[in-house]
């Protein structure tokens, strides 16, 4: 069966190494942190200027002076640091960050991904995407296989404007965990009861199947 | 020390005027200026450059500029929850430019720093690449992207003192710092002003040589645009 959002977040998690620095994007990507590896010791980045981050505030101790990137209320962890704008870039563009993990409308079996505009639609803007996506030594994309009109989001070639060149590592979606290869999408495991057949028919680039693939172990 | 203290907020904006280049700090609605903000709206002066990571959202913070049209072009890397911000740029009412955040950052806090320009991996390949000069660093591609400054920057802070000296709570922090460097005259409110001295010079985060200005503010509402809670246990 199709993983749920908490599903690909908990996948994801397996991820996380041990006494690294980790920026969660919005939507999937903050699910992440409910579901770390016990013996794992992580430390979340958001960008907009903390590093520390801990989990939403108890009713009632909501302070608009302490946001995450996603504008949600937040509190901090024990040696959590706070900082200014450019501080938190150098962070991202410096590569002090080892693992970013961002949601995508597409990402492209040369790992290039959009994220962030549909023409004449939707125009939000990148935020902080492509500063992240230029420079994170490792980015796992959390998204759904296919978008709304079931169609695949895994493309030999990115129609939207896109966010960042062969930047993408890894994608995790409700069927499949996928590596980026040098030949293409690769897949690596399957969702539970998930068939390779299914996964195929939902990626409309090549993936490579190299023999036994293995359903996820959630 | 030079007393830049401005004891309202009509002598706070003295100068703005049509046609001028403003920049906002604040991430979301944490941090913004919003004395300014409704000083700015009120004066009723048009044709703005708005340079704001965000454009606030409807009836409040930048919100209160787009709905009076004061905004010509915006400057920002995310601009969704705002509806009317949303309309105005999709039926082309308003020019908008939309960058990546730490370029944003960069460029502002590059403006402040007397660095005219720096390259960036950010944006390369992308739309945001366009007629953008290109060079490869250690392998990498960059792109050139150009400081940036403003005729006024408005600010806002947790503590400042007489002098402009400021200290910014959370991450209330985000753009003002940078933002402060890069006005030809920063006008910096304060939710506490105190006396010189009173601030410990160990705990300043944005030194006093780059605010012209700085006022209490009469009223802070700091809104919360996505409240999120646990419950105990």
């Amino acid at each position: 069966m199709a993983l749920d959002k908490n599903g690909i977040a908990k996948r994801i998690a397996q991820e996380l190494e041990n006494n690294t620095y980790v920026n969660l994007g919005i939507g999937i990507p903050t699910l992440v942190a409910n579901h770390i590896p016990k013996n794992i010791n992580v430390e979340f980045q958001s960008e907009n200027g903390v590093l520390g981050m801990g989990p939403f505030p108890l009713e009632g101790e909501e302070d608009p002076d302490m946001i995450n990137a996603g504008k949600q209320t937040i509190t901090t962890m024990p040696g959590a640091v706070l900082f200014d704008s450019a501080t938190s870039f150098s962070m991202i563009r410096g590569n002090h960050i080892q693992l970013s993990v961002l949601g995508a409308m597409e990402v492209a079996e040369n790992g290039d991904i959009a994220n962030w505009k549909i023409p004449g639609k939707m125009v939000k803007g990148m935020g902080g995407a492509m500063d992240l996506v230029a420079s994170s030594e490792n980015i796992i994309v959390a998204m759904n296989h296919t978008n709304r009109k079931g169609e695949s989001k895994l493309l030999k070639k990115c129609t939207l404007p896109i966010t960042g060149v062969n930047c993408v590592k890894k994608i995790v979606t409700d069927l499949a965990v996928i590596d980026i290869t040098l030949e293409g999408f690769k897949l690596i495991e399957r969702a539970p009861g998930v068939s390779i057949e299914e996964i195929i028919s939902a990626t409309q680039a090549n993936l490579i199947v190299d023999g036994n693939i293995p359903e996820m172990i959630l | 020390m030079i007393n830049k203290e401005i004891k309202t907020i009509e002598e706070a904006i003295a100068g703005v005027k049509s046609g001028m280049t403003f920049m906002f700090g604040g991430f979301g609605l944490s941090g913004i200026p919003e004395n300014a903000i409704k000083a700015i709206s009120n004066s009723g002066i048009k044709n703005l450059t708005c340079i704001s990571n965000n454009a606030g959202i409807d009836g409040f913070g930048l919100g209160l500029l787009l709905e009076k049209k004061q905004i010509k072009k915006m400057i920002s890397s995310y601009v969704g929850e705002n509806a009317e911000f949303e309309r105005q740029m999709l039926s082309n009412e308003i020019e908008v430019e939309l960058i990546p955040q730490g370029s944003l950052a960069e460029r502002c806090r590059a403006g402040g720093a007397g660095i005219p320009a720096f390259f960036t991996p950010a944006g390369y390949g992308t739309e945001v690449q366009m007629n953008k000069e290109v060079r490869v660093f250690n392998g990498k591609k960059h792109i050139l992207e150009h400081a940036l400054i403003s005729d006024f920057s408005f600010v806002k802070a947790w503590k400042g003192d007489t002098a402009g000296n400021l200290i910014f709570k959370g991450t209330a922090r985000n753009f003002n710092p940078l933002m402060a460097m890069a006005g030809k005259i920063t006008v910096a409110e304060v939710e506490e002003l105190v006396p010189v001295g009173a601030l410990n010079p160990n705990e300043i985060h944005t030194a006093g040589i780059f605010v012209q200005r700085i006022i209490k503010g009469d009223v802070f509402e700091k809104r919360i645009e996505n409240r999120t809670t646990r419950k105990k246990n």
